[in-house]
This record gives C-alpha cells, structure tokens and sequence, in this order.
C-alpha cells in the first residue's frame, strides 16, 4: 500500500509549477484571452518541448506513454495557471480516444503529431438539447464502406475553430441509441466550426455542423464513449483541483496585506473560516482525485464511479471556493482588472463541461446500485 | 501509487478477523457508543482490553522496550478497520492510547514512560484528560487550575470540567497553572495526577443523550510529586499541544464513517413513502451520493497520511483538517439518517418501535459532542487557518 505520488510525479509537478509560474503568468493568459483564437503559441510550443502534448501517447507513437496519473498532475498545475489553449482537449481527450480506439493508421497520424505539436484534435458530443445520453444525439453516423459519413450539429466543441482534427460521438445508425466515436479531419468538405461567445475566456468553445462530413470509426463502441466520459471527468477534476488552491492562496495572500480596521482582514475570523473551509474541502479531494485518475489505469472495475465522484466533487468544491475567494476580496475581486474572475469563470466552465456534479452523482448512485 | 496490501499484510488482516470472529463475542460488549458510564461496562471492556493486548493487537506502533511491538502503521491501521468492521467495543484505555501515550513517548522522561506506558497497553490504569475549566473552553490557555510547588510536591486547587470517563479513571493528565505572573501560555505546566489522591472530588454531569459520561474534577489541596511534571516547568502549552495533535487526529478519525454510511444507505433503502423507497427520492438520493463522495475522499485522505507517516514526511497542512472535516462529516451522516427516519427521528432508542435498534437518534446527539470536544469547529478553524495557512494571529 502506497497512497501518494511517486517521487517522479513529484518533481513533475514541482517543475511544472516553476515553468508555469514563469512562461504562464496571468499576462500570458490574459494576452490569450484578447488573441482571436484564444491561444498562446509560445507557450504551446514550450510545452510540446517539454512532452507534455504526449504525455500518454504510448511510446510507438512518439509520446512518452505515461498514464492517467502523470497527466492529472500537469493538468492540474495547469488548472492552477488558469492555462488557456486546447491541451486538455487535444492531449488528454482526444489523444487518450485515438490511444484506446484507433487503428495505427489514425495513431501514426494523429496520436504522433499531438505529441510533437504540431496538430491538435478535440471532442465533440453534446447538441443543442445538452445531453451527454446518446438517446439524445441527433448526429448520426451512417457506414459508408470502410469510413462513416456524419450529419448533426454538436455544441460547445472546444477550440472546434482551431483544431485539426475532432472527435465525434455519434449514434451509429438512425434506428439505435449505440453511439460509437468517429475522427472527422476539420478541413473535410461538410465541417464548419462557429464561435461561441464563452465565459471562461481562457478557453474557447464552438458550433460545430457536420454535413456528410467523412468519418472514421474508432473501435470500442459504446465502451470506449463511456472511457471518453470518465477521462474528461478525471481531466476536469484536475484542473479543478489546481483551479481550487490558486484561488485559495489569492485570497489568503491578499487577506495577509489588505488593511482594514487597522489590521490585516486575514486576522478577522470571518475570513479564517472561510479559507479553513475552503482547505478542509481541497485536501480530501486531492486524494480522491489521485485515486480517480490512477484507476482509470489500474482499477478498471472502479475507475468509472469514482471518475464520478471526483467530477461532482472537485466542480462543486472549485465553483464554492472560488466563489467564497472572489469575496474575500472585496470590491477589487470584482472587478475585470482583478485576476481572481478568470478561475472564478474557469469554475463555472468545469462544472458545466462534461456532466454537472448532479449528473455524476446520479451516475454514482445507479453504479453503486442506489 | 499502489493500493494493494502485500502478502504478510493481508495474512496479517486474516489473523485479526479470525481473532475478531472467535473472540468478540466473549467480550459480552456491543459496538455502540452507549452505555460507558456504567461500572460493568467498565469491568467487561478491561477484560476486553486485556485479551487483545495480549493477541498483539493493541497500540502495535509503540517502541518494544515499553511493552509496544515497533511495528508499521500499516499494522495498527489493518487492525483499526478491522475492529470497526466487526463492530467491536470501544476501549477503555482509549484516552491513554490515544492522546497521553503518543505524548509521553515524545515528551516523559524514561521513567514515566516506564511507568505509565505498559498499563496504559493493558487496560491497568485508566486515563482522563484534565483540560477544560468552567472559564476556559476555546480559550483553554486561560485556566486557572493552580499548582503551587511545596517540597518535592505540586498543591493542586481547582477545577476541571467536561472531562469524560474521570469518574472511572486512575490517572489524569492534567494542565494547570504554575507560573500565575507570566502571560497566560507561559505558566502553564503539565502534570499527573493520581485520580485516588486524597483531595480529589469527582461530580457526574448529565450529558444530553441522558449518560453521565462527563464530569466537573475539583481539587482541593491536591499532593502531586514533582516527579509527575511532563516537559519542563511553565513550558506545558507546548506538552499540551502535542497531545492536542493527537487528540484531533483520534477524533477525527475517517474509520467508522464508510459503516456508518453504509448503515445510512441501508436503511434508506427500506424506508419507503408513497411506494418509493427513499434512494429513489431525487433529492434525498443526491444527498447521499454526496455524502458517499465525501467518505470516500476522506478515506483516500487518511491513506494519504498513512503513507506519507510510512515514508517520514512531516504531517503538512493535510493533518490539519482532520478533526473538523471527520467530526463534521459523521455528524451530517447521522443528520441525513434522523431526516431520513422521518416521524421515527422522534424516538428515543429506549422505544421499542424506534427503527434501526435506535442507533441514529443517539448517534446523532454524540456526533455533535465530537464536534464540539477536542475543540470546535470554530476553533479547529481558527487552528487552520493560523497554523496551516498562517494567517494572521487575531489576538
């Protein structure tokens, strides 16, 4: 029994905190935020170097074939950062669906060029109705020899504009509820990606329509749609996780200078309650995260559930403490020129991406037969 | 990261259930919490104690030379959730195992840890902790019990309250004030008192579950050796703490919570109202997923710990949170389950129609003293936020 972080994961996430605090400085984010494609090139390009982008891309296709773990750690650190771009998207998402369902063809295309940075691939699943359930999918994938052509229109695509690629769930034929997960190249005939005006400025989500766009089928089916769910939980919960101390150490730095009544604020109890109970929810969660991201790898018969958990649990701790730091500012956290609203948006975009807590939850209870 | 146990352990983990299974029923004692007021309760859990010291199974990490086995922590935590598992009694000897032995070991000389530590393992000597006084609650550091030093004696006077199980205990570990002149945590020194000491009143207060598990202490002219002081003269707060540290982490201990969880889903299931059983209810259903989450993390928590004391690491800002987060997380179990028993929740567990042996409504009540002992929320708090986050000092 060995319930922590190896030493490796360790230095990991120290190194990523150092690189981020200098080449992600809330500048940097805020110079994304005001780009039009919402993205920070230098800093993709430094992170490509670093073999982030193929963290779990396996070793054959030039990643460095590490595993859920591993990548929670940086996406956290990147949670912390308020990183804007489509690495969680490209590297975790994407690149965990092609690693698990492609054939080599699609992983020596793309998996190998995610990891070296040079193309990016996203997914695309809810619609207009805003359900994860494929009942509830309109785009339908229909067999056309050895590919697929898909119809249908999926909502809120991360950086469905610049991407190269996209993962789409679809059903697989106008008669079933099976959904199955398709690539579809952006730049095929019948893809055009519309911009969605987004709240959390640090990323960018679109309309995607698909009209006969061709598709290729990943294999797995409707097993490797539900990984796909379960990965971007784990991944979301990460970055909230790291979204959740950022806004914690704002508010108890800022508690520590600001004066009023002629002492610091941080010494009245209203605020010392406020961040002690921001901490007893962080903790907790920390371990249930570790413990949600290592078994997707190596506890599959768990893996799903406490996906789940840590999904409702890390949202529904980000948006309250970030919430609860914005006041502990005062007047200036709400204003634009303040960095604190950009993980307090960020916690707003988490929760919704992905299934809400109340959605986990109810996938908890009917996993643990309730 | 590896969740699984090796191979002794899990042998190990056999060996305490089959004890467990064998031996439990001998003990003539239930799990509850009810109950520990009475002198027979006293006398069968003794005993209980007893036979599992003896089968190795009682405070495994402490050092060899004072009766201990200097085993792992991985070892006393198997034999921790095995215990609850099979809803064994509380023990006696749990203020002794719990809060003074962890303190002594780090802070007695030689030969009190000589002493004390092999009869705190068997059950001998029965331990209170003599913390709390009518004036100082929150802001204990404020107590005015006095120890005057005459000869190679302290004169004790004063009083103490709150303090659970003085009235069967033999031995006190006990704060009071020894330097009246100095600020209020520089006069403070930490002493044993011999609870049979001729001087020594002990009155029973009734606690609101209807037990009388607490007590006022009062000392009147109280003759302690000078030989009983832990640490050094006016330097206790900082003895003081120590035990505190483990006083939190005893009280705030996750194991427990997953059956008390579990109890709570059960009986869910089995309430029905309007045909649905109360799991279905999509209200009452999201609670207790929610509640679910939180054990869970809290669980995934201690291990964290665990293995962070396996591998030497100092406690960091994670310890902290421990008393607060588990005290608060049993109480609102036992919430949602009295909430859950609907009209039933107006049941003593004296009646014979209460549901479920009337487990919660006492549950309920005790979970809240644990909120309070030990420290409150409010205060834990405080201790978060000054000591973990190091926020500014108010005072």
């Amino acid at each position: 029994m060995d319930f922590g972080l190896s030493e490796e994961q360790q230095a990991l996430k120290i190194s990523a905190r150092e690189f981020l605090a200098g080449e992600c400085a809330t500048a940097v984010v805020r110079k994304a935020m005001a780009a039009d494609d919402g993205r920070a090139p230098e800093l993709e390009r430094e992170i490509a170097k670093l073999g982030w982008t193929g963290l779990i891309v396996p070793e054959k296709f030039g990643g460095a074939g590490l595993g859920m773990l591993d990548l929670a750690v940086i996406l956290e650190e990147q949670g912390y950062a308020a990183m804007p771009g489509p690495f969680l998207f490209s590297s975790a998402l994407a690149a965990d669906a092609l690693a698990h369902g492609g054939s080599d063809e699609l992983k020596a295309k793309w998996l190998r060029a995610i990891a070296e940075g040079s193309a990016v691939g996203t997914v695309a699943i809810v619609e207009a109705g805003d359900s994860l359930s494929p009942a509830d999918f309109a785009a339908i994938a229909k067999n056309d020899g050895a590919s697929a052509r898909i119809s249908g229109v999926k909502m809120f695509v991360p950086y469905g504009n610049a991407a190269d690629f996209i993962v789409v769930a679809a059903r697989t034929g106008a008669d079933t509820t099976d959904a199955a997960l398709y690539v579809v190249e952006t730049k095929s005939v019948g893809v055009r990606a519309t911009e969605l005006k987004n709240l959390d400025q640090t990323r960018r989500v679109a309309r995607v329509e698909f009209d006969g766009a061709t598709a290729v089928p990943l294999s797995g089916g409707a097993a490797l749609y539900s990984r796909l769910l379960d990965i971007g939980a784990v991944a979301i919960a990460a970055d909230s996780l790291g979204g959740i101390e950022r806004a914690l150490d704002m508010a108890v730095d800022y508690s520590k200078v600001r004066e009023q009544f002629g002492k610091p604020i941080g010494s009245f109890q209203a605020l010392k309650h406020a961040a002690a109970e921001i901490l007893s929810e962080l903790e907790p969660g920390r371990a249930l995260l570790w413990y949600a991201a290592y078994a997707q790898d190596a506890a599959p018969d768990a893996a799903s559930r406490v996906a789940s958990m840590a999904k409702a649990r890390l949202c529904d701790v980000f948006m309250r403490g970030a919430d609860r730091a914005v006041l502990m500012h005062g007047g200036i956290g709400f204003t634009w020129e303040h960095d604190i609203h950009l993980w307090f948006k960020r916690a707003r975009f988490n929760e919704a991406y992905f299934g809400s807590p109340a959605y986990h939850r109810e996938c908890v209870a009917q996993l643990g037969g309730y | 990261m590896d969740l699984n146990f090796n191979h002794d352990e899990d042998e190990f983990r056999l060996k305490v259930r089959r004890f467990l299974e064998q031996n439990l029923a001998t003990s003539g004692l239930g799990g509850g919490r009810e109950g520990r007021e009475d002198k027979a309760w006293l006398d069968k859990s003794k005993a209980w104690q007893r036979k599992l010291h003896e089968a190795g199974y009682v405070a495994l990490a402490w050092p060899k030379e004072y009766g201990g086995q200097a085993m792992d922590p991985i070892r006393q935590s198997i034999v921790n959730d095995e215990m609850v598992r099979a809803n064994a009694p509380y023990l006696p000897g749990g203020s002794g195992l719990g809060m003074l032995g962890p303190t002594l070991i780090s802070w007695g000389t030689e030969e009190q840890k000589k002493r004390y530590l092999p009869k705190i393992l068997t059950g001998e000597e029965i331990w209170c902790q003599g913390y709390s006084e009518p004036g100082s609650g929150s802001d204990l550091a404020s107590l005015r019990t006095r120890a005057e030093t005459v000869g190679d004696e302290f004169v004790v006077n004063g009083q103490k309250v709150w303090t659970s199980g003085a009235q069967h205990a033999d031995m006190m570990f006990c704060l009071v004030r020894t330097d009246p002149e100095a600020p209020k945590h520089r006069g403070i020194s930490y002493i044993l008192i011999d609870m049979h000491t001729p001087g020594i009143t002990v009155r029973p207060l009734v606690q609101m579950t209807g037990d009388r598990g607490f007590n006022e202490v009062f000392f009147d002219n109280v003759r302690v050796p000078r030989k009983n002081l832990v640490g050094k003269l006016n330097e206790g707060w900082i003895v003081a703490n120590a035990t505190l540290f483990h006083e939190r982490n005893m009280l705030g201990s996750a194991t427990g919570s997953a059956q008390r969880f579990n109890r709570l889903l059960a009986i869910a299931k089995k309430i029905k109202r309007a045909g649905r059983a109360l799991t279905e209810d999509p209200v009452f259903r999201q609670r207790l997923v929610d509640l679910e989450i939180r054990v869970e993390a809290m669980r995934y928590h201690s291990l964290r710990q665990l293995t962070d004391q396996i591998r030497g690491k100092n406690p960091g800002v994670e310890g902290w949170i421990n008393k607060l987060v588990g005290t608060e997380l049993n109480h609102d179990l036992a919430t949602a389950a009295m909430e859950a028993l609907g009209d039933y929740a107006m049941l003593s567990r004296e009646d014979g129609a209460a549901l479920d042996h009337g487990y919660w409504p006492y549950e309920w009540m005790f979970s809240l003293g644990l909120v309070i002992g030990g420290g409150t929320s409010h205060i834990q708090k405080n201790i978060i936020a000054e000591r973990g986050l190091k926020m500014p000092k108010s005072r």
